[in-house]
């Protein structure tokens, strides 16, 4: 029985998008759903993938997140834990596809405003800056994350500055750029990112005095959000 | 055999997103911390199901989500839908737009914004993570209902701006605002929380959704162009969970003075 529960858990969480299918296809739309067997066959993945997702976050990713957030607070030695956090980031992001992505459609969009050459050299060379400047970003954010609880900074404060920052820089930014440069907050935490980043945070936060793991721990990845805006509006306003 | 390959080509992928991980832990482990982990086999068969999980989660969603999805999106931002029979394609020609006539998409912005975030797996692992800290006082399924509701209303506002043709940056100012207000009065300890959740709801089973409806919208109103107006949806789905946690948490707060007072007087 035990051995289901993820399984059981994983048709509650798929519920509801079934439904809201199911209703807007026959009630709104009033058509018939095509190839209702694959739809099927996908659910079926669908449900078996979450739930074993969810038993690997028990069993692999969040004892190893934590493990390691143990050992190096017990090692005591914070260049090496900011060099592992900076990788962290940068390894994570740099090879994200939904960041190749955006990149390659933020080359076009420049490319059409003019800001950029329309030959497939400069654009490869946009969407690589951009690609490159949203890694970077990440893993100084990751860094600037882990110093704060290392530090006990507040996180408030931290993160309205930065949305200051944002709103600051939104009106000397390039207009072209600034859609990007809110959806590139969104694309840098991938689905194994986020519970490593957060098992990390929490299990610092819980290893060294002082700290609280519910005021401290939390947190990284809404550096890890906000710091990549900055840094898109930033190159978006070098490159023009 | 179209399935196997499907299977493979998202295993391969999901597989490259995770190396640069797998090295920068496994370099660490071993060459700085040179420390045993504790049943190395079963943190391994871990990796192991959250990667097969992740790829048979994502080959599900391209198989019986995304398609149908997309298409029920493009569906109902199309003037023939919206019009009924008044509407003829290449005959009439639309010249006012009001934002009541979209109003199925904001339901279905809303109701797809809700159903999806609620299967969100970094959001469940976020959850998860919330509810084992903080010793049960913030449940996992609250907060994941919490988080999923300001995506839903987030995005339909988002749907309205790009219907209204009003300012972007107009409602983001209002929104950082809102959550600075908030961040006033809200439990101290919900707050970090509260700004993760907005970093964790943009990823595999939402974002491609809101970008075929926001591009679908973009593409049919007159006026609006795609690049700048189908951009933008995401930034309200990460903004308007901020504010939902907070006041989750506010409205958990009021709740429990209300109930101790009750006692207070009873006693």
């Amino acid at each position: 029985m035990k051995a289901l529960r993820p399984l059981f858990e994983a048709a509650r969480d798929l519920t509801p998008i079934v439904l809201v299918i199911l209703f807007f296809q026959e009630l709104v739309l009033k058509q018939p759903i095509p190839n209702m067997e694959g739809i099927l066959v996908g659910m079926l993945l669908v449900l078996l993938g979450l739930a074993l997702f969810v038993r690997g976050l028990e069993i692999g990713l969040f004892p190893l997140g934590e493990s390691m957030a143990f050992a190096f607070a017990k090692k005591g030695n914070v260049m090496w834990l900011l060099l592992f956090a900076f990788l962290l980031g940068f390894g994570t992001t740099v090879a994200e596809p939904a960041l190749i992505a955006v990149a390659g459609k933020a080359a076009q969009v420049a490319a059409q405003a003019g800001v950029i050459d329309s030959t497939q050299a400069a654009m490869d060379a946009y969407a690589n800056g951009l690609r490159m400047t949203v890694a970077l970003s990440v893993g100084i954010a990751i860094v600037l994350g882990v110093l704060r609880i290392l530090k006990g900074w507040p996180l408030h404060f931290c993160i309205i500055g930065g949305y200051f920052i944002v709103v600051v820089m939104t009106y000397f930014a390039p207009p072209e750029i600034i859609g990007i440069a809110y959806d590139s907050g969104g694309v840098t935490t991938s689905t194994i990112t986020v519970p490593l980043v957060t098992a990390l945070g929490v299990g610092l936060a819980s290893s060294i005095r002082g700290r609280n793991p519910m005021l401290d721990g939390f947190g990284l990845i809404a550096f890890a959000s906000l710091v990549p805006m900055i840094f898109v509006m930033v190159f978006g306003i070098v490159t023009t | 055999m179209s399935h196997l390959t499907l299977f493979l080509d998202t295993m391969l992928s999901t597989l490259r997103d995770v190396i640069p991980i797998a090295v920068v832990l496994l370099g660490f482990q071993l060459l700085v911390l040179r420390q045993k982990i504790a049943h190395p086999w079963r943190v391994f068969r871990g990796f192991v199901y959250a990667l097969l999980g992740l790829a048979l989660f994502l080959m599900g969603l391209q198989k019986a989500i995304f398609p149908l999805g997309e298409v029920m999106a493009t569906q109902l931002t199309n003037p023939a839908f919206l019009y009924g029979e008044l509407y003829q394609e290449g005959v009439t020609v639309i010249t006012s737009i009001h934002w009541q006539d979209y109003a199925w998409v904001y339901v279905f912005a809303f109701s797809i914004g809700l159903a999806t975030t609620l299967a969100e797996p970094s959001l469940i692992a976020v959850g998860m993570k919330a509810q084992q800290v903080s010793g049960g006082a913030i449940s996992a399924w609250g907060l994941r209902l919490a988080v999923s509701l300001g995506v839903a209303v987030g995005v339909s506002l988002g749907c309205f701006r790009i219907v209204t043709g009003t300012d972007l940056w107009l409602y983001i100012v209002v929104a950082y605002v809102v959550v600075i207000f908030q961040t006033m009065w809200a439990p101290k300890m919900i707050i970090p929380l509260a700004y993760d959740s907005g970093g964790v709801t943009t990823s595999t089973v939402t974002v491609p959704l809101l970008a075929a409806l926001g591009l679908g919208l973009a593409a049919t109103i007159p006026g609006r162009s795609p690049l700048i107006d189908g951009f933008g949806l995401i930034a309200f789905a990460s903004v308007f969970p901020i504010m939902s946690v907070m006041a989750y948490a506010q409205i958990s707060r009021w709740q429990e003075q209300r109930r101790v007072s009750k006692v207070e007087e009873g006693g």
